[in-house]
Order: structure tokens, then C-alpha cells, then sequence
């Protein structure tokens, strides 16, 4: 990927100001691949239903860059004519003092000022502009990777400050927003309200069997279907950790392997861990299978104390899922 | 001489496979398993990601450009032709300058107490064999390299270290490693190598990849500080 920053006449890069980041604001597209060999993570939205969705509605590139914000409480300035969409939980966004919809494309004028308060039905929103923050990548990505010290602004990990700028491609004479252009125009396409999901607190994900399934005893698998895990406080972008009645582990542990992203990792003490965009590339905890990817997105937006159930899937129906999802947004 | 082994193969998600070339660790796996990865990454466009490990590949497919059920016979064939050709012994030797001495190294006289050996010996021991790189991860360019002499085999600390310093040469049982950079860590630290091992402007970001070959270097203070080392935990 080229580092590729359009200049404004004045020849100085503009774009979108953070004046304030929030709990938590990182720029992530659709992550880091080809690098876990070295053992580096691949980062991406932990969500990437809305994810997808604002950059569609821009009709942007699938792996453009966009900004991912956990709970909410942030504040941006445009420094430019810009085109936004901005997806995921409802953050009470505000543009000045007006009140706009999730789900949908917007524009801002030079030193309008975005508002978002606290999710108050999940727990991540997606805040995307026309063509991509403009942002060099840090080994073929600008996910951001904390753990790693990988990505973001300045390709060290770390999650956007009060007064970084993000540079965008000059909107002006695009369609975006523009009267005229009737149907075309950016300015004001919505996702279609069907489509856009109710994020629940008790969520019942798909699992496909494999990795050491077979190791752990019928009845303890039945256990782990049977019964409904609370989402910890203490997961964060390498995994999601529940807690629960105790699943017995077939042995302490198996010979460190690679680790598909959501595969269900069950540790010594029985508590079972999701593993998702920032996991380690390689663990040994026995696994009993992964998390269909077209959950995942659900699992992303519940808050500690959510309820989380499992069920049974076949591999050809979780993959038949997900290449329907990839088809409908890779363009 | 390439390691002959079974292929096991099996889906671990809608778009992951796992490969098992051996049901143990065995340090001779490591130059096979290093060559079939890349063999993968490079033949098989459809692949994203190859992850190497001790005794498996993980191999993510992208699902717009791939024929999941296809995949096996596949790997297989790639499989048969790396086995069955010469061996191309193209696994690289790393040569680590590494400053032994408890001035960089908490565990190091520790350590060669609870084994009942002298530092010197430590030292020797460690530096005298060369070790294969058997698995990287749990840090960006953190190699696993195995056999570590089994006279100074120790486990890992009880209570990890909230900070290890980059550089840092460390012990966990039969395994020995380089923390490529500052991170917390449970290993028996017994030297420090003044290289820099993870660099994330570079690329590759380390030097490392599974099936290379290392060897230690003990180097005197002088040495290790002409080439940018430096005292002090951190």
C-alpha cells in the first residue's frame, strides 16, 4: 500500500482533527495479513459488520482506513469539506448542536465540530470519510495493534490523542453531498433499515467444532452448549473472556498452533476465551472450535455482564454465511 | 537431511486449515515445516495468512478467491514434491554476540546454582550448540529455539517479570530465546545480546523465520558495549 496524501492548495494536509479521543479511538482497516510468521497480529474491527457498512455507504475500498471508537465520548473537528458515515453502536452523535442518525453519510464544514456521548446499546461505532483517512501504513496496514507497537497515526500502536490530525482527500467538486446529483450523491445515502442490527445483551453464538473438540468428553461439550456464560470486564481486542459453570479440559495443554480468529480457547480454569483481532498468533490451550465469523460481529457490540450462549454449526453453512457477507461488501 | 513425516489435515474454521506434520516437537520438524509455509505462501494465491508452529501450519484461505474442499489435495501435492525433492538446506545461520554476566542477567548465577553447574559452564553450555527456530509468536519476532542443553534446562519463573529488557537471553526448560523487545516476561534471564532483533520500520521486521539456525556468541563487556549495548535493566 502507497503512502498517498493529497495536499490542499495552502499545502498543508487537512483533514479530520481529534479533540478529543475518548475512551478508546484507533484507526483500523481490514487488518494486517502475511505477517504471522514474524508473530505479528492481524488486527482489523472487532466488528466488522459495521465496519463494512461505513465504508460501503461511501462507497469506499473494503480495506480502507476508518476510525474505531469503544464506548464513545469523543469529539472531532473537520478542517475541510468532508464526507462521513458513521455505523455501530448509538452514540448520541451530534454535529454542533444537531442531533444525526447512525447509519448513514453526513458532511461536515470546515470547523463543524462532531460529538459522540456513550454507547447506549453496544459498545463500538465506526467513523469512516470518503476515499479513507489518508494514513501511511505500517507493514501493509494501519490497524492499529497495541500489543504489538503496530499501527495507527504513527505506525507505533498507539490509539489516537487530542490533537492528531487525519489527513483526507480533499472532498471538493466530489459528489459528496452535493445537490443536484439526485440518487448519486454521498451526501445522504442510509443503510436500508432492515439491515441494520439491534444490538442485544444475550446473544447466541454459532460455533464450528475442531482444533481439540474431540479430546474434550461428550458430556462436557453438552455442558458447554447447555449452558449460558456472563461476559467478563476483563477482555479487550485480544479476546473475549466469559465466565461460567467450569468445562473440565481434556489436558493442560496441547503444543502451541497457530490460532484462527474467535476460536474458543478453554484454559486450566475452565473459563472459556473467544479469541479475537489482536490474539497471539500462536497458544497451546486446548480449543474445542471457532466462533462463526458472521457472529463475531454480535459478540463485539455486548457489554460486560451480556449473556452469551453456544450452538452447534455446520462448517459449509458458517462458510456459506460468510462468503455471502464477504460478497456483499467487497465490491 | 529433510525430515520424512504423515500429513494431517483439518478444518479449524470457514476459512482455516490446519496441517500437522508431526504429533510431537522435534526440532528436525522445524526446517520442514519453515519451507512448506513459505512453499504456501508462495504457490497458492488463495492463501492470506500461513501460521508455523512446532509441528502445524495454520493456513487462512480468502473466501472470495478460494475453493475450500480443493485446498488438501492441493497441500498435499506441494507436500510430496518437498519431500520428495533434494533438500534445498537453505535454513540460514544467525550468529547472536550475547554478553553473559548477572550486570544484564537477574537469573544468571541463580540459575547455575539450582543446576549445580558453574556460570562458566552455563555459558559454554548455551553457547556451544546451534538452535533451530521452532516456532515464532508470542511477540512480534520472538523465536523459540530448541534444544537447549538439558544440564541447564530450568523452568520459567513462577511470577513473571513485569519488564524484560530487549535484547534479554532467556531459559524455559528445554528452550531458549531473545525477547525482541521490552515486554513483561517469565523467563531465566542469564545474558543480553546488544542486536536489535524486532525493528518495526524494517522489513522483515526480524531477521527470524521457522527452520533458520542460531548460535551464541559470548562477547566481553567492551564488546558488548562498542556495539550499543547497554547496563542497567531497561
Amino acid at each position: 500500500m502507497n503512502i498517498c496524501v493529497r495536499e490542499g492548495r495552502s499545502g498543508m494536509v487537512k483533514g479530520l482533527r481529534v479533540v478529543r479521543p475518548g475512551i478508546r479511538s484507533e484507526l483500523q482497516d481490514w487488518g494486517r495479513y502475511g505477517f504471522a510468521p514474524q508473530g505479528m497480529s492481524q488486527g482489523g474491527p472487532i466488528d466488522v459488520h459495521a465496519y463494512a457498512w461505513a465504508n460501503k455507504l461511501l462507497e469506499n475500498r473494503m480495506e480502507a482506513p476508518l476510525i474505531e471508537l469503544t464506548v464513545g465520548r469523543a469529539t472531532f473537528q473537520a478542517e475541510q469539506e468532508l464526507c462521513l458515515a458513521l455505523t455501530g453502536a448509538d452514540m448520541q452523535a451530534r454535529l454542533d448542536a444537531c442531533p444525526i442518525e447512525h447509519w448513514r453519510t453526513f458532511r461536515m464544514k470546515p470547523g463543524q465540530i462532531l460529538t459522540l456521548g456513550a454507547a447506549r446499546d453496544g459498545m463500538r461505532a465506526y467513523l469512516a470519510v470518503r476515499g479513507g483517512f489518508q494514513v501511511p501504513s505500517s507493514q501493509e496496514s494501519v490497524s492499529t495493534v497495541a500489543r504489538n507497537r503496530m499501527g495507527g497515526l504513527e505506525g507505533d500502536g498507539r490509539s489516537l490523542q487530542a490533537g492528531d490530525r487525519l489527513p483526507c482527500l480533499s472532498d471538493h467538486g466530489s459528489k459528496c453531498g452535493s445537490a443536484g446529483h439526485g440518487l448519486a450523491s454521498l451526501g445522504n445515502v442510509r443503510v436500508p433499515p432492515r439491515m441494520i442490527p439491534e444490538y442485544r445483551q444475550s446473544v447466541c453464538l454459532r460455533v464450528v467444532e475442531s482444533y481439540q473438540s474431540s479430546l474434550f468428553s461428550s458430556s462436557e461439550m453438552d455442558a458447554f452448549y447447555r449452558q449460558t456464560y456472563s461476559l467478563s470486564a476483563l477482555g479487550d481486542r485480544m479476546g473475549a473472556r466469559l465466565e461460567g459453570a467450569e468445562i473440565r479440559v481434556p489436558s493442560s495443554g496441547v503444543i502451541s498452533e497457530g490460532l484462527a480468529l474467535g476460536s474458543v480457547q478453554i484454559p486450566p480454569d475452565g473459563q472459556p476465551i473467544i479469541l479475537l483481532n489482536d490474539r497471539q498468533t500462536l497458544g497451546g490451550y486446548p480449543k474445542l472450535g471457532c466462533v462463526a465469523r458472521v457472529d463475531l460481529p454480535k459478540l463485539a457490540q455486548l457489554r460486560p455482564g451480556a449473556q452469551v450462549s453456544f450452538v452447534p454449526v455446520a462448517l459449509e453453512d458458517a462458510r456459506a454465511a460468510w462468503l455471502g457477507f464477504c460478497r456483499f461488501f467487497v465490491r | 537431511m529433510m525430515k520424512e513425516t504423515k500429513l494431517r489435515i483439518e478444518p479449524v474454521s470457514e476459512t482455516s486449515w490446519i496441517l500437522y506434520l508431526g504429533e510431537e516437537i522435534d526440532v528436525h520438524l522445524a526446517p520442514l515445516i519453515g519451507q512448506f509455509s513459505e512453499r504456501i505462501a508462495n504457490r497458492c494465491p488463495e492463501v492470506i495468512e500461513v501460521t508455523p508452529s512446532y509441528t502445524s501450519i495454520l493456513v487462512e484461505l480468502d473466501v472470495l478467491h478460494a475453493d475450500f474442499d480443493k485446498f488438501p489435495n492441493r497441500v498435499r501435492r506441494l507436500h510430496s514434491e518437498l519431500v520428495q525433492g533434494k533438500s534445498d538446506d537453505s535454513s540460514r545461520l544467525h550468529l547472536l554476540p550475547v554478553y553473559y554476566s548477572p550486570e544484564v542477567a537477574p537469573d544468571l548465577i541463580e540459575l547455575a546454582d539450582h543446576c549445580g553447574v558453574p556460570v562458566e559452564e552455563v555459558i559454554r553450555l548455551h553457547s556451544s550448540c546451534e538452535y533451530h527456530v521452532c516456532a515464532i509468536g508470542f511477540a512480534p519476532g520472538f523465536a523459540f529455539l530448541a534444544e537447549l542443553d538439558e544440564r541447564i534446562a530450568h523452568p520459567r519463573k513462577t511470577t513473571p517479570r513485569k519488564k524484560v529488557a530487549a535484547g534479554s537471553v532467556g531459559i524455559a526448560d528445554r528452550q531458549t530465546a531473545v525477547y525482541p523487545s521490552e515486554s513483561p516476561g517469565g523467563w531465566q534471564i542469564i545474558g543480553r545480546c546488544p542486536e536489535l532483533l524486532f525493528d518495526r520500520m524494517k522489513d522483515p521486521v526480524s531477521p527470524f523465520v521457522v527452520g533458520d539456525r542460531v548460535k551464541f556468541e559470548p562477547i566481553s563487556k567492551d564488546e558488548y558495549l562498542r556495539a550499543g549495548g547497554e547496563i542497567g535493566n531497561g
